[in-house]
């Protein structure tokens, strides 16, 4: 029994923002005291909460747990309690696995690992194509049934127009969601920044915001043909902003995330050829920026997804352009996404839905809550606790950060998953 | 004196730099004249060439750079070391340096491999060329070829015609003239010279005609014939009909032009071989010229160390 006093509550699904006291026991919200006071049973365990916010345990609808196969860049067990450390009770795992999580059956060994392993829940995303290769569908149907909630060949774009028409009519006769990768392979081809000034300065190819913006037009009118959900993954351009915000003008069922490091660094990071940088999309400029933050605030951009690519230190240690892209995200994104709150781009209330129903509401789960029933799943943030970011003390494998050294404020102090309580501090 | 142990670009360099290299290598020249070209400036010190990109010319002019000074010269390149057994770009740097190297002069086919090895090395790095990035020892010998003939480089108008995208040369050409006070401008298809490089302070123009009025100098770029498939432009006869520089389209320059290419040349193509080998051109000066700005840069570096 776990009793959290004085605590400030914001939570979504109810909604409720204020302060409350929580009762937890076997795993559930037993009592949920809006502005009240509750008695303390004999057994419970304390949590001062005094100046804390308390918020439903959060969903990534975006994470690369990397297993099976990239073992030594991430596990379920390290990547699940990396999110807990970041506030996530749940992840979407994407399926850039190898094997590619393209069948029911690698679909039923990431959950049951997660089952057996995991420190948080985990969602698994099946491959649109066999082999996330472009040529043919994978089984969508019998991976839905296995547990999958949503379809991307995340990582590889859906180079075929075609084949990105039949996914997306398929997927709408199962009322499954497709995530898009938006990036058009040949406008991208070998770029490994965004292309501007300063990669030409640097001597690095660059990558247009265009390659972006061509293939969120392209899925945007691929769904309006066929009804299909679409979810657009990691937008990092204006130009994408402008065109998801018109579709969504026009009645579109569509849906799109944004990462922290798109709202909070620009291409100039990756000066002095810094790997941890380097991702994909690519670090754009204050222009896209600042339209990335506007897109938050009205709405455009529905959740705010970490993209959390783990990788080992030594395939981050090789020259810029041979580096693979992504950053390790789970453990800076609600303080990185907190930064939009205290410059007031956010309400409280608007981040933490873009964080709990937003992402739920996009994938047809039910959204975390703090009402009495729920399953006790939630997080425990000091808004006011200053941190420097140190990737040595991640509890994900990934090191890899390009906020190494940054100062930030908000921390999460606690998690709860099922009921377990983790301290952190 | 050199703020840096490293050369790594001459975008990291300030104007006094690069006059003050420009002033050794002068010294270094006349050494090269003498019957005995050698002296023992740096002797004792090792100097590693450690090339990942097949290169004869600039490999073999950095060798006999460090002979002159009197230092011992190992040579790496890709295919005989243990590059292929998959050994890491630091792991190999860092052997070099355990075996005593006091400077490394890196070639490598990806942009910043010299900064990533600057940062882990205590051994002076020299960029011998990085991707498409820089390749400053050759801006610094085509400016001082440049000075041998003309008094100075402030005000003169040096056009760069080519494939200004890929090459390394013309980005660090671009940096030294425009330090040093030139106007730069480019020339070439709109595919291989973007108007973005406007924003580097240089003037871009896709006609030889009008981009090579008046000017003093002319540098040729090296076409590398494999961007032909790649789409950058649709035919190297079209290519040497349009950029190629001709001895008709040489007229509209400066009676007292200068004709450059850092070589290897692609004669027919775009260069005609009577501009190559007619009496505007100091091609092969430059090459050596070359030997004595690369005993300049070691020997600044060193004396940047021992302060």
């Amino acid at each position: 029994m776990i009793l959290i006093k004085d605590a400030y509550v914001i939570d979504p699904a109810q909604p409720y923002e204020g302060p409350a006291e929580l009762l937890i026991e076997q795993g559930r919200i037993r009592q949920f005291a809006p502005k009240g006071r509750l008695r303390r049973p004999p057994k419970a365990q304390v949590v001062e909460a005094q100046g804390l916010w308390v918020l439903p345990g959060l969903i990534d609808m975006h994470t690369h747990l990397r297993e099976p196969g990239f073992e030594h860049k991430e596990t379920i067990k390290t990547g699940t309690l990396a999110a807990l450390r970041g506030g996530f009770t749940t992840v979407c795992a994407m399926a850039n696995t190898n094997p590619v999580n393209d069948n029911a059956g690698i679909t039923e060994f990431i959950l049951r690992k997660a089952q057996a392993e995991g420190h948080a829940k985990v969602l698994p995303v099946g491959a649109i194509s066999k082999g996330q290769k472009g040529q043919e569908l994978a089984e969508m149907a019998l991976m839905k049934d296995a547990g999958c909630v949503a379809f991307s060949d995340d990582g590889h774009p859906v180079q075929s127009a075609l084949l990105m028409r039949r996914a997306l009519e398929y997927a709408a006769g199962l009322d499954t969601l497709v995530i898009t990768h938006a990036e058009d392979p040949a406008l991208s081809e070998g770029g490994v920044m965004n292309e501007g000034l300063l990669a030409l300065r640097m001597g690095l190819r660059g990558i247009p915001a265009q390659a972006e913006a061509v293939a969120v037009f392209r899925d945007l009118a691929l769904a309006a043909l066929t009804g299909g959900r679409l979810h657009v993954a990691h937008v990092s351009t204006a130009e994408a902003v402008n065109l998801i915000r018109q579709g969504k003008d026009r009645g579109l069922r569509i849906s799109a995330e944004t990462c922290p490091h798109y709202f909070s660094l620009t291409e100039e990071a990756v000066e002095g050829y810094n790997t941890n940088a380097k991702v994909n999309p690519p670090l754009r400029t204050e222009k896209d920026l600042q339209a990335i933050r506007e897109a938050l605030r009205d709405g455009t951009l529905d959740v705010i997804a970490t993209d959390h690519a783990p990788h080992a230190p030594e395939e981050k240690a090789q020259q810029f352009d041979q580096a693979p892209s992504g950053a390790s995200g789970l453990e800076t994104a609600l303080a990185l996404s907190f930064a939009l709150v205290r410059e007031e781009v956010l309400t409280p209330m608007q981040m933490v839905e873009k964080f709990t129903t937003n992402p739920a509401r996009v994938l047809g789960i039910e959204p975390p809550a703090l009402r009495e029933g729920a399953e006790a799943n939630l997080v425990i943030f000091d808004p006011e606790r200053a941190w420097t970011v140190n990737p040595r003390e991640f509890l994900s494998k990934g090191k890899n950060t390009p906020f190494e050294g940054k100062e930030l404020q908000g921390q999460v102090v606690a998690t709860v998953f099922r009921g377990d309580l983790r301290k952190w501090l | 004196m050199l703020r840096s142990k490293d050369l790594l670009g001459i975008k990291e360099l300030r104007k006094e730099e690069i006059l003050l290299l420009l002033n050794t290598a002068r010294a270094f020249k006349e050494v090269l004249q003498r019957d005995i070209k050698k002296v023992p400036t740096l002797r004792g010190r090792t100097v590693v060439n450690l090339f990942f990109e097949p290169s004869t010319r600039t490999r073999t002019s950095f060798e006999l750079a460090a002979k002159r000074l009197s230092t011992d010269v190992i040579n790496f390149s890709a295919p005989t070391s243990s590059l292929v057994k998959g050994e890491s770009l630091l792991d190999t740097a860092l052997t070099v340096q355990a075996l005593g190297a006091d400077i490394v002069v890196i070639r490598h086919g990806s942009a910043g491999v010299p900064h990533m090895l600057a940062r882990v090395l205590r051994a002076s790095v020299i960029n011998a060329g990085d991707g498409t990035n820089e390749h400053p020892t050759q801006a610094l010998l085509d400016a001082f070829t440049i000075l041998q003939h003309k008094k100075a480089i402030e005000g003169l108008k040096v056009a760069i015609v080519g494939d200004v995208l890929h090459s390394r040369v013309a980005k660090s050409n671009i940096y030294c003239l425009g330090k040093l006070g030139a106007q730069v401008r480019l020339i070439g298809p709109a595919t291989l010279v973007l108007k973005a490089f406007e924003a580097l302070g240089t003037e871009v123009f896709y006609s030889m005609e009008e981009g090579l009025r008046g000017v003093d100098v002319v540098m040729t770029l090296r076409l590398q014939l494999e961007r032909q498939g790649r789409g950058y432009f649709p035919s190297t006869e079209e290519y040497f009909q349009k950029w190629g520089l001709t001895r008709e389209r040489l007229s509209l320059a400066s009676p007292e032009v200068l004709v450059m290419h850092p070589g290897p040349m692609n004669r027919g193509i775009e260069i005609a071989s009577e501009v190559a080998d007619g009496p505007e051109s100091v091609i092969l000066e430059q090459v050596t010229n070359g030997l004595a700005v690369r005993m300049a840069v070691m020997y600044h570096l060193e004396e940047m160390k021992k302060a």
